[in-house]
Formats: C-alpha cells, sequence, structure tokens
C-alpha cells in the first residue's frame, strides 16, 4: 500500500513509529496528484513548494524529539474559497482568478499551527454556487467513480481529491449541501457542522447565515480528528458561538444500541431513485440489526425549503459579492471610461451564468415591493423548518435521509436545467437553514458502482451523536471505502472487492 | 436657472409655513474603527488606516465595537431617546467605488434610539424639536475624481482611511419651522454632543455633515408640501443659507402656480443658488435586509443605566442652574454654558471667587477676548482658573486696580506666571496709604489752580482731572476712590 492510501490516523501512528517521514508522505502524495491530476482534475492551484516546507518541518520536530499532534505533516487540500495568505484563492471564479490574500482564514490559521501541509486548492463551483464543479469558472472536476460524472459540489474538488488519493484530508464548504453531497458522490465522509461551531472568517461568503466549513475524510476517525482541529469560538466571527467545543474523537464508538433514528416520510417520496432508495433501505435495516431503534418523523414543511433555500441564500449573495467591482483587487474590466462601467464591465466579464443567475435573482427577492413577498416570507418558513425539526427531535436523536436523491451524475446532464440541478440538493439544504449539522457518509453503492451516502442530522451542536453513529455503521459494515477505479463509465457492482458493503 | 431674489413681501410670507427637518451625521470619537482594530486618527496618509475588514477583502467580517454602540447609546439618552432594548445592523445595498463591500452596515428598522428630543431656545422662544431616530453606522471612504464627477472623470481615487469610521445618523422630526431655528438645532446639538463626548463635530474635517429636507405649505395645513433635499451643506451658515434660499425659491413656485419636484438639490456656495441633482423617483432602491454577519444586539437595561449615570449635566440644564445658583443674566448664562469645557473652567473660578458675576465678567470679555485674538479655544487656554481667581481677588481687596489687573492678566496670559507674582516684582500693588498719597495729592494741587478753582466753584467734573492726574503721577497704582477722597477732602477744606 503506498502511503497516500492511507487515512490522516494511519499516517500519524506511521509517523509516531517512523515507519516514514512527512516528508516521504507528501511526495507520495505528490506522485499519486502528478499521476492522476489529469484526469481528475481537482486542484486549481498546487502548493508544492509550500507542502515540502511544511513536510520539512514536521520531521525537524520529530527529529528534535517533539511530540507531534494528530494533524501534524498530514496532507491535506482546501477549498479555494478559504482565504490562505499570499496564495491564490479564486473561489473558482475569474472575477478573483490573480486575487492573493493578504491573510489567511481561521481554520487555515488553525490548521497551520497544528503542522498540516497544505497541497493546494481545490476546485470548486464559482463561489460555491452549483453541484457539480461545472459552474468552476476553469475546469470541472471528474468523480474519481466514473471520470464522465460530476463529483458533486460545490466541494466537489476537495471531495474528488480525498477520494482519488490526491489529499489526505480535505476541508469544504457547506452552504446548501455542498460537503455532503459531493461526499456522498465520491464516496468518502463529509459533516457540515453546527452553524457557528466553525469560523467563517476568511471563508469567501456566499450565504453568510448558511455557510460553514466542514471535513472530507476518508473515514469518521479523521472526520473527528479534523473537527478537533477547526471546531472552536472565533472572536472574529460574531456568529461563531461561545461554548464548550468536546474532543470529538471520544465519539468514535461502535455502538448505537437504543440510538432512535427519526425517518421522515417527506425524505422518501418522488425523486428519490430507485437505487438510492435500496442502498438506503438496505443501510436503515443494517442500522436496525445494530441495535438502533427507527422511528417515523414528519417533516412537514420540507416541500418549501428549497424554495425558501434559493431566496435566502440568492439575496445574501446578491450582496456579498457586491464587492467585486475591479475598484481594489482582482479582475479590471479595461478600457472602461469610468469607474462605474468599469464595475459593470468587471462584473459582467467575470462572474460565470450561475452567478449572475444567482445574484439577479437575490436583488429580486431584496427589491423595494418585493421584500415582504419573498425574503421576509422566507425566512418566516425557516423559522417553520426550525420547528419543524424541533419537533422531529422530540421523538429521535438524529434524522436520516439519503444525501442526494441520485448518483453522481454524468457531466452536462442537467447544465441546461438549473431546477433539476437544485434539486440534487433537496435533502441537504434544510440542515443549513435550520442550522443543524449533517454528515453524509458511504452506505452502499447504487448504479454503475457508484457509491451512494447516508445523511444523519442531528439536533444543534450534537456532532458527537453523528461521529458515533457513522463510526458505528462505518466499523460494522465499510471500514473503509474501497478504491475509486479512475475510469470512465463506472465499473460493474460485480467488480466490487468483497469485504465493502455492496455484497451481503 | 432661476434667480430667486430674496426677501418676500409680508404679505407672501403669511401665507406659508416653512417645514424643515435635518438628517445629521457625525463621526464617533472612538479611537479604533466600527467594525475592526484600524485607527480613525484624523489626517493620515491615504489607505494607511486600513486592514482586511475595512477594506472588505473576500471572506472578512464585521466585530462591533463595543464603545461605539457606548456613545450612540449615550447619544441617545442625552437625546431623550429611548433606547431599544433589541436591536440589529442592516446592509444597505449601493454601488459605490468608496464603499468597500458595495454595501454600508447601517440601521434600518430597529435603530438604537428612537422618539427622543431636543430644546432649542432663540429669540426668547424654546421650542421642542423630536428627534425620530438615532442609528449607528459605517462611514465610506473618501473618493477624489478628476473631473466634476464619477462619470466623466478621468481618474478616481480612493482614500478608505475613513472607511469603517463609526457614523451616527440623528434624524429629526421635520419640527423646524425656519432656517434660523435650522441653525440654532444644529449648534444646539453640536454643544451636546461635545457636552458627552462622543463627536468632536467639525465640519471643515467632516465628522459632522448636515442634510436638510424643507417644504412650504400654507399656513395652517396639517398635510406636508413636497420635500426637497439639500446636499453639500458644508457649514452651519450654508445650511441657513442654503434652507433661506430654498424657502424662498419654493414659495415663489407656488405663486407662479408651479408645483414642487420631489428632489434633490446640490447648494452651490458660490452662486448662493440650489441646484436639481437628481430626481426622488430615481432613486436607489437600497435593498435593506438584515447584516447576517450580526447578531442583533440585545442592550441591557443595566448598561444603559450605567451610561446615564455617567452623562454630564447638559447645556440646557446647566444654562438654567447658572442662572439661578449664580444668579447670572441669561447672555452669561449661555455664552458659559455654550462648551462643557468654558462651563467648568467658570465655576472651577468661582470656587475660588465667590463673586460669580466677576468672574463671569472677567472670563467672558478679558479671558475670551485673549483667546480669540490668539485664535484658541479655551482648552487651550495657557492660564488656568487659578490665574483668574488671583486677579481677581487681588482686585477686590484692592490690592490693585481695574486697570492694572487687566495689564496683569494679559502679561500671566503671554508668559504663564501668576498675577501675584508679577504685581510684587514690578511693584504694582495699588497704594491706599493715605500718607503715601498725601504728598502727590499736594503736589497736583499746587500744579493745578486752575481746575481746582473750578472744583471750588462748583464743576464737578474738575475733580475727575485732578483724579487723572494722581493716578499718572502713581503709574495708575493709586486706589482711585481712595484719591477721590483725599483730594475731595483737601478741596473742600481749603
Amino acid at each position: 500500500m503506498e502511503l497516500y492510501e492511507y487515512t490522516a490516523h494511519e499516517l500519524h501512528d506511521i509517523l509516531l513509529r517512523k515507519e516514514a517521514s512527512a516528508r516521504e508522505i507528501v511526495e507520495s502524495v505528490f506522485r499519486r496528484i502528478d499521476e492522476v491530476e489529469p484526469l481528475v482534475r481537482a486542484y486549481i492551484t498546487l502548493t508544492r513548494e509550500e507542502a515540502f516546507a511544511a513536510a520539512g518541518a514536521t520531521d525537524a520536530r520529530i527529529a528534535r524529539g517533539e511530540e507531534i499532534g494528530p494533524l501534524d505533516g498530514i496532507p491535506i487540500a482546501l477549498k479555494d474559497n478559504l482565504s490562505t495568505r499570499g496564495i491564490k484563492t479564486t473561489c473558482a471564479s475569474r472575477i478573483l482568478e490573480n486575487y492573493i490574500p493578504p491573510y489567511s482564514a481561521t481554520v487555515v490559521e488553525r490548521l497551520m499551527s497544528q503542522g498540516v501541509v497544505m497541497l493546494g486548492k481545490a476546485n470548486m463551483d464559482e463561489f460555491a454556487m452549483g453541484s457539480s464543479t461545472e459552474n468552476s469558472g476553469f475546469f470541472t472536476t471528474r468523480n474519481p467513480w466514473d471520470l464522465d460524472r460530476v463529483p458533486g459540489g460545490s466541494s466537489g474538488g476537495s471531495a474528488a481529491a480525498v477520494s482519488a488519493g490526491e489529499a489526505v484530508l480535505a476541508l469544504g464548504s457547506d452552504t446548501g449541501g455542498s460537503i455532503r453531497q459531493p461526499a456522498s458522490f465520491c464516496g468518502v465522509v463529509g459533516l457540515k457542522p453546527t452553524y457557528g461551531c466553525v469560523s467563517r472568517y476568511g471563508l469567501v461568503a456566499f450565504a453568510s447565515s448558511l455557510d460553514q466549513i466542514g471535513p472530507i475524510t476518508r473515514d469518521v476517525t479523521d472526520c473527528a480528528i479534523l473537527m478537533n482541529a477547526i471546531a472552536g469560538y472565533d472572536p472574529r466571527d460574531s456568529t461563531s458561538v461561545n461554548r464548550e467545543y468536546p474532543d470529538y474523537t471520544q465519539y468514535l464508538i461502535p455502538d448505537i444500541k437504543g440510538l432512535k433514528i427519526g425517518v421522515p416520510k417527506e425524505y422518501f417520496g418522488e425523486g428519490l431513485a430507485p437505487d438510492v432508495r435500496e442502498a438506503i433501505e438496505q443501510a436503515m435495516n443494517r442500522l436496525q440489526d445494530m441495535g438502533a431503534i427507527l422511528v417515523d418523523v414528519s417533516l412537514p414543511h420540507s416541500e418549501y425549503a428549497l424554495a425558501t433555500y434559493y431566496l435566502v441564500a440568492t439575496a445574501e449573495a446578491s450582496s456579498n459579492l457586491a464587492r467585486y467591482d475591479g475598484v481594489r483587487y482582482g479582475l479590471r474590466a479595461k478600457g472602461a471610461p469610468d469607474s462605474v462601467t468599469m464595475a459593470k464591465r468587471t462584473r459582467k466579464e467575470g462572474f460565470g451564468a450561475e452567478v449572475k443567475r444567482r445574484i439577479m435573482l437575490g436583488t429580486y427577492a431584496l427589491s423595494s415591493g418585493y421584500y415582504d413577498a419573498y425574503y421576509l416570507k422566507a425566512l418566516k418558513v425557516r423559522t417553520l423548518l426550525i420547528q419543524d425539526f424541533e419537533r422531529a427531535f422530540e421523538a429521535c436523536d438524529v434524522v436520516l435521509s439519503p444525501t442526494s436523491p441520485t448518483v453522481a451524475f454524468r457531466i452536462g446532464e442537467k447544465t441546461k436545467d438549473p431546477l433539476s440541478m437544485y434539486l440534487s440538493d433537496i435533502y441537504t439544504i434544510t440542515a443549513n437553514l435550520a442550522a443543524l449539522p449533517g454528515i453524509s457518509f458511504p452506505c452502499g453503492f447504487g448504479q454503475d458502482g457508484l457509491p451512494v451516502g447516508l445523511q444523519l442530522l442531528g439536533k444543534h451542536f450534537d456532532e458527537p451523536t453523528l461521529i458515533r453513529a457513522a463510526y458505528a455503521f462505518e466499523t460494522a459494515w465499510g471500514p473503509r471505502s474501497p478504491k475509486p477505479p479512475l475510469q470512465t463509465g463506472g465499473r460493474d457492482r460485480a467488480s466490487i472487492p468483497a469485504g465493502s458493503f455492496s455484497d451481503d | 436657472m432661476t434667480t430667486v431674489e430674496h426677501g418676500l413681501s409680508k404679505e407672501v410670507e403669511l401665507k406659508y409655513e416653512t417645514v424643515i427637518g435635518l438628517e445629521v451625521h457625525v463621526e464617533l470619537l472612538t479611537a479604533s474603527k466600527i467594525f475592526c482594530n484600524c485607527s480613525t486618527q484624523f489626517g493620515a496618509e491615504p489607505n494607511s488606516h486600513t486592514c482586511p475588514i475595512c477594506l472588505g477583502l473576500p471572506g472578512v467580517l464585521p466585530v462591533v465595537n463595543k464603545r461605539a454602540v457606548e456613545f450612540a447609546i449615550r447619544t441617545a439618552l442625552a437625546l431623550n431617546c429611548k433606547v431599544s432594548e433589541f436591536s440589529k445592523f442592516d446592509r444597505k445595498n449601493y454601488f459605490y467605488p468608496d464603499l468597500p463591500k458595495n454595501y454600508q452596515i447601517s440601521q434600518y428598522d430597529l435603530p438604537l434610539g428612537l422618539e427622543g428630543h431636543l430644546t432649542i431656545s432663540y429669540d426668547g422662544e424654546v421650542r421642542r424639536i423630536g428627534i425620530r431616530r438615532v442609528h449607528l453606522e459605517e462611514e465610506a471612504g473618501k473618493s477624489i475624481h478628476e473631473g466634476s464627477d464619477i462619470v466623466g472623470a478621468s481618474y478616481s481615487l480612493e482614500d478608505y482611511n475613513r472607511a469603517g469610521i463609526p457614523l451616527l445618523e440623528i434624524v429629526s422630526e421635520p419640527d423646524i419651522r425656519s432656517p434660523r431655528e435650522a441653525y440654532v438645532y444644529l449648534n444646539t446639538l453640536r454643544n451636546i454632543l461635545r457636552y458627552i463626548g462622543v463627536s468632536d463635530c467639525k465640519m471643515e474635517e467632516g465628522s459632522l455633515r448636515c442634510d436638510a429636507n424643507i417644504s412650504v405649505r400654507r399656513a395652517g395645513s396639517t398635510t406636508f408640501g413636497a420635500q426637497t433635499e439639500l446636499k453639500n451643506l458644508n457649514s452651519f451658515r450654508a445650511v441657513e443659507k442654503g434652507l433661506e434660499y430654498e424657502r424662498v425659491r419654493q414659495i415663489r413656485a407656488l405663486e407662479r402656480g408651479e408645483e414642487i419636484v420631489r428632489e434633490t438639490r446640490h447648494w452651490d456656495e458660490a452662486r448662493g443658488v440650489t441646484v436639481s441633482m437628481r430626481s426622488k423617483e430615481e432613486a436607489h432602491d437600497y435593498r435593506y435586509f438584515p447584516e447576517p454577519d450580526l447578531v442583533p444586539m440585545v442592550i441591557d437595561r443595566e448598561w444603559v443605566e450605567q451610561v446615564r449615570s455617567t452623562l454630564p449635566e447638559l447645556p440646557a440644564a446647566r444654562r438654567e442652574r447658572f442662572i439661578k445658583e449664580y444668579g447670572l443674566p441669561e447672555y452669561d448664562a449661555e455664552l458659559l454654558t455654550e462648551s462643557r469645557a468654558l462651563a467648568d473652567f467658570f465655576e472651577e473660578c468661582v470656587k475660588g471667587h465667590h463673586d460669580a458675576k466677576a468672574v463671569s465678567n472677567w472670563v467672558m470679555s478679558e479671558l475670551l477676548g485673549l483667546l480669540n485674538a490668539e485664535g484658541k479655544s479655551i482648552e487651550e487656554s495657557p492660564v488656568t482658573p487659578e490665574y483668574v481667581v488671583q486677579v481677581l481677588d487681588l482686585m477686590a481687596k484692592g490690592t490693585i486696580s481695574g486697570r492694572i489687573a487687566k495689564e496683569v492678566f494679559e502679561e500671566s496670559f503671554r508668559t504663564g506666571r501668576m498675577p501675584g507674582a508679577i504685581i510684587e516684582e514690578r511693584g504694582l500693588v495699588q497704594i491706599s496709604d493715605e500718607s503715601q498719597l498725601a504728598g502727590v495729592i499736594a503736589e497736583v494741587i499746587r500744579e493745578n489752580p486752575g481746575p481746582c478753582a473750578d472744583f471750588a466753584a462748583g464743576k464737578e467734573k474738575a475733580l475727575t482731572f485732578l483724579v487723572g492726574q494722581v493716578m499718572k503721577k502713581t503709574k495708575g497704582r493709586a486706589n482711585p476712590r481712595l484719591v477721590n477722597k483725599l483730594l475731595k477732602d483737601r478741596l473742600e477744606r481749603a
């Protein structure tokens, strides 16, 4: 087994046992990147030099006999909407193509201070708007399970990199499912923490009241380890919650006896693909076998969630993206006769179609005369959605659903129809609207041997229960996700190796 | 362009009533900006007081400066406003290159202060002007366009030092009835804001700005006429002059049977006219919505009370107290309470020298005279209350005459030396010793037989001349009252 194939906690043990150096680990990962990146295209920017320097620093600490933390020397991919000092942060947008921030996001600072090795900046949908990376201003990332398919989005580069062995860990951001849906499509673990759990300082805003940064990893243990590093109060983010944050790794307990899992009937209706339904129902049976109790719950306002989301998110985005005018940084359209024209042309040239569509939707929703009917109404429905979950959580500990209604779709399949693309987030967006934590982990395979993700939503700040449940399932049914084939056309279910979850 | 001759006939004047509301923006005197730690100091190198936050770089977040909120509460209380228990920030969206995020973090429907009032008095009349709201927001940067305005400028320069300085918007009700009243309102408001130490209110540095809304209506009408908004009012005088111009312009238009167009007008100081800028119909839709990067503020009542307890006595109350407690005429009380520092100076003097009117006279005519001549404020005064007390005490005791007192005080002002020391050194102590004066008086009588005879003949005026001669010979040090008495005695005895 090559070093790049190991998880973070395995690599940590390898470093502790001095079986390999941090430099050898990062070398292995970059060899893998050199090998498969032309197929996958997960990264916008690679930071090879910085990565080798960071790995060297880890090795020096080890050589000096210093104690190293669980993430010291571990290679990570960062979504390209996380501000990194001195390193381009593009948000996959032409408008920020050459933008080099003078400061780092809080999460980046935290990781760097723990010796994490940054590999580069991962591709995404432009400004995190999309579900496939097809809205990237630069290129589309391929799904390692089938190179003709999308990796999901918007954190598609992060999920594909982790899945393809081009990174051990990754950070993504999730505004409506942008961590969980690509994790599901790429067969890896993704967690969207409770709103306020992870500092947003330095995360380039899409929709401020919905955005959260979270881990994308190969297993649940790594997810808990990465959460330990990024969760916590940050005085630079007024929406970050000042409370005690637990050691998430202490919830890596393979026991869910008595755990009450709510199954909302609204999430198993029309639009759910049969292969995904089958995989999810099989996983539900397995959870039950492990001692969990399935209870029926109802989230009666679910049908309004998508509409609500596309009002709140676009309204906030229309304002958040106003700053890209060519005056201070980023793209500046050439030859404009005055600064008003300059701003207009810069935005026309710099933003892609989906970003423009959402800015227009949001601008409309906030306009005088429409505000009450759209934005204000959406805020009210948002409250109803929160109340739906409060009632559901009276009967259960976590809420279960598919992460996405389908497995990874084909590149180009939904680009002509934005609404069908939006529907791919139907199960994930409510967690953002209700500020709840949600985890997606591989639970089986659907058509063409493509991974299916199972989503569990928890109570506010109850990431521990999500980690425990996902860990228990992973321990019992899939200690690690099988390697993706890195070819087109997916593969036969029969070819999936024994020991993974599909063939019992 | 229509030029308007000022002055309407009495008949026309009586037909109309003027309705004015003012929107005042003041920069708060916090050390750092409202959402970041950058300095608020005026006059620094362009863009030297900036950081990722006030430049609105991708990914930054605002954190509210507690001191700015405290200053807003302080102002709300001083203006008799209700301080909201629950307040929040909103985004005001508009594009302008000096606005780094292309939205301004402001307050829309839940401002910090609501429903206050301000009492103004002038020409013996006392009026209460309603304060509609007091809200907190961030200042924009400063644009310099090479050309007349943003469109058509060959280039524009941006300085973001100012961007993010905390700004308070104070909106009056349309309760002001004349340009003169607007002027007095502004003065009163400025005095209060300076008293409570929240702003230096320097219009020339832009730390106080004023927009005015004005309309006219038929006297007795209860509905409002179409209003215009005046911009570019760069001094209190400009506010008064601009409003006066606009008032007359509107009345004349109505007299001609025209309708007033609801619009923004620019005050052209040089030409003394207002010109149309843009009509309100084309005005921005600011698309206000709650600022999602900041949590709503719950204003703790204890905090409000604590802020209230640190409020100083405000100018109006202090003026009344000066009249009652010190028996000062209204004019004196008004002038002395105009600035907190001056009123403090006065009261410090009265503590040492109890004749309040004497202190008031001295401070107003002597001290302020000297300060004004040098263009200094009371805060920059080289003499402390101790000097005033000493000079007044010496005068009251008869140690020095009024003339000497002025001379000595001037020297103190110039040199910083205490009056007592100057008097002693220069031997300026008043001569109140009869035996010392007897010789001089005899000399004067001898040298001026004519005036002495005049006095004997009943010409009282001659005595004044003779006293003057004694004063001259003693270089002003003789006690004039004593000289008067001694001269009279000697001449009558003769």
